[in-house]
């Protein structure tokens, strides 16, 4: 099963009209993801990122070229791929656990297995013992949890993550991040991460996929050749990071088009005064192993 | 000791509730003993309370007041139910929000009571009229405010049941119907002050028949004084019970929401 588990998408763009123009977020974009595989995808605001994800879950059809999910073309979402968004959009008149069982829905289970499988998964992410309670009685970082154990409880294919721990806390996030690469591992299902954040892309990514604005392109693919679990502070991965900084910082210092205007300021937001900082914090800290080091761009 | 605070809280609420009515009463009671108004217009508490008794045990108030409460209840599940299907045919299809909202949107500025002269024409004086007026006060605000919560559900709640390959059934049961519930609710809310209000307006205005609409006529019209008060009492303890049952059923359903108070 998971052999065939293979996403493929080959020359692919994606117009938006906006104001009456034409806005191009992705441009003639190509990416294999390999089953098993955890691929993160990082660039600036507008580079398309999330827009690439959504045509992977099939969320969005209205692109050109080929979007394939284990050899069939991709034309709308399916449940052998699965979706966790920023925000966890549980449903709020439902319990914990009937917002994870909506996963399993239309899944050919019986109700016994449905229930099993919910419990399970509800385990695997944390949260026994708040089976019975309300979306808005929980923590960000719970609700997450909860969104995360929706998407995987009908373990599909792929998992697509559209930045899942962008509005969460330092710590909390550092921690879901270290517990998805633990299910990853764990479940060895695909995945599909969009992050801003370099440090995450590098800490979970078996491929970083670095991305440009405008047009959306891939600029590069970096490998991380590191076995998981990583260490936060492994000197390898700091440098890998600064790598994929450098290559993030090219891409917004080129000559921007005309259209850059419509956008947002913040793209302009150097990343680099983080970077010279947070470079050499992880080295100058022998002793103790300091989770938190983010490096938003 | 924080169960007795808040129940203390509670008792306290009350005792404010009641100052108002508890003052009318002696105002009453005390302009009728003074000789300050004609007992003709306004009658002693008293008259009013034995006129109660008189009518409650020799004649057949509860009765009167049976017939009332099942037009109102009749009349107000029909509305409601009616009007929570409709609007969701509304909300949901383009087609239909497109041909008919903007025509039911005009109607709905009509007043209810000038509906009384046709729907006496095509049902009739008896029952059915009396229900269908009712089912129609129910059913306007329990359309619009349907209406309102099933255009406000949110795009992201719809776009996880794309993601999950929801059915369109299991779209409306799983996402609208629930995301809408507070607004269906208010709807349903209003919709039980308006047919309690409708009840009383059809038995009053269509023709005479059992009911508290008719106990009121007929205290009019024998210049019972006391009768008719009885009749305006019990309109207002029912109305203010139904309105306590819709708050409680409300708060049991809603309670997922987050505590606003």
């Amino acid at each position: 099963m998971t052999s065939t588990a293979h996403l493929k998408i080959s020359n692919v763009s994606r117009q938006f009209r906006v104001n009456g123009g034409e806005l191009t977020a992705l441009d003639r974009v190509s990416l294999d993801v390999k089953a098993g595989e955890f691929v993160t995808i990082v660039g600036a605001s507008g580079c398309g990122k999330s827009t690439l994800l959504r045509l992977g879950a099939g969320l969005d059809t209205g692109h050109d070229g080929l979007v394939e999910h284990a050899g069939k073309p991709v034309t709308g979402p399916s449940l052998d791929r699965g979706i966790v968004f920023q925000e966890p959009r549980l449903f709020p008149w439902l319990t914990v656990e009937r917002n994870v069982a909506l996963g399993l829905e239309n899944a050919a289970f019986s109700k016994a297995e449905k229930q099993d499988l919910v419990a399970k998964q509800i385990a695997l992410v944390g949260l026994t013992g708040f089976e019975k309670a309300y979306p808005h009685q929980l923590s960000g970082g719970m609700a997450q949890r909860a969104g995360i154990a929706r998407g995987l409880v009908n373990r599909p294919d792929v998992l697509f993550l559209d930045e899942p721990f962008g509005a969460l806390d330092a710590i909390t996030k550092a921690h879901l991040q270290g517990e998805l690469q633990d299910i990853w591992a764990r479940e060895q299902i695909t995945m599909v991460l969009v992050t801003h954040d370099v440090d995450e892309a590098v800490y979970l990514g078996d491929r970083v996929v670095v991305m440009s604005p405008r047009p959306g392109r891939i600029r590069e693919i970096v490998p991380v050749d590191l076995p998981h679990p990583r260490e936060r502070t492994s000197a390898q991965l700091a440098s890998i990071r600064n790598h994929v900084l450098d290559i993030l910082n090219s891409t917004t210092r080129n000559g921007e088009p005309k259209t850059i205007a419509k956008q947002p300021a913040q793209v302009k937001r150097p990343p680099i005064k983080t970077t010279s900082a947070a470079r050499n914090a992880p080295r100058s800290q022998p002793s103790g192993r300091p989770i938190l080091s983010t490096t938003e761009i | 000791m924080a169960a007795s605070y808040v129940s203390s809280e509670r008792v306290l609420k009350i005792r404010r509730g009641l100052t108002l009515p508890i003052l009318l009463l002696i105002l009453w009671e005390g302009s009728s003993r003074s000789g300050l108004v004609d007992p003709r217009f306004l009658p002693a508490l008293e008259d009013v309370f034995l006129t109660a008794k008189r009518e409650l045990i020799d004649n057949n108030l509860i009765g009167e007041l049976g017939f009332s409460l099942f037009r109102n209840i009749a009349g107000f599940l029909l509305g409601s139910a009616l009007g929570v299907l409709f609007a969701t045919l509304l909300a949901l299809s383009r087609v239909a929000d497109a041909l008919i909202t903007p025509t039911f949107n005009g109607l709905k500025q009509i007043s209810l009571l000038a509906w009384i002269p046709l729907i006496s024409i095509w049902f009739g004086f008896g029952e059915q009229a009396k229900i269908v007026f009712v089912a129609l006060a129910a059913f306007i605000p329990v359309v619009l405010n349907t209406y309102e919560g099933m255009r406000n559900v949110p795009a992201d709640l719809i776009e996880v049941g794309d993601a999950l390959r929801f059915t369109p059934t299991q779209r409306i049961t799983r996402i609208f119907l629930p995301s809408a519930l507070p607004s269906i609710a208010t709807g349903v809310h209003l919709g039980l002050i308006y047919s309690w209000l409708a009840t009383v307006g059809a038995e009053y205005f269509l023709a005479v028949g059992p009911g508290i609409g008719g106990l009121i006529i007929a205290g009019r019209e024998r210049f019972d004084m006391a009768l008719v008060m009885v009749g305006v009492i019990i309109l207002g303890i029912v109305g203010f019970i139904l309105n306590r049952l819709a708050a409680k059923v409300e708060n049991y359903l809603l309670r997922w929401r987050v505590s606003t108070h």
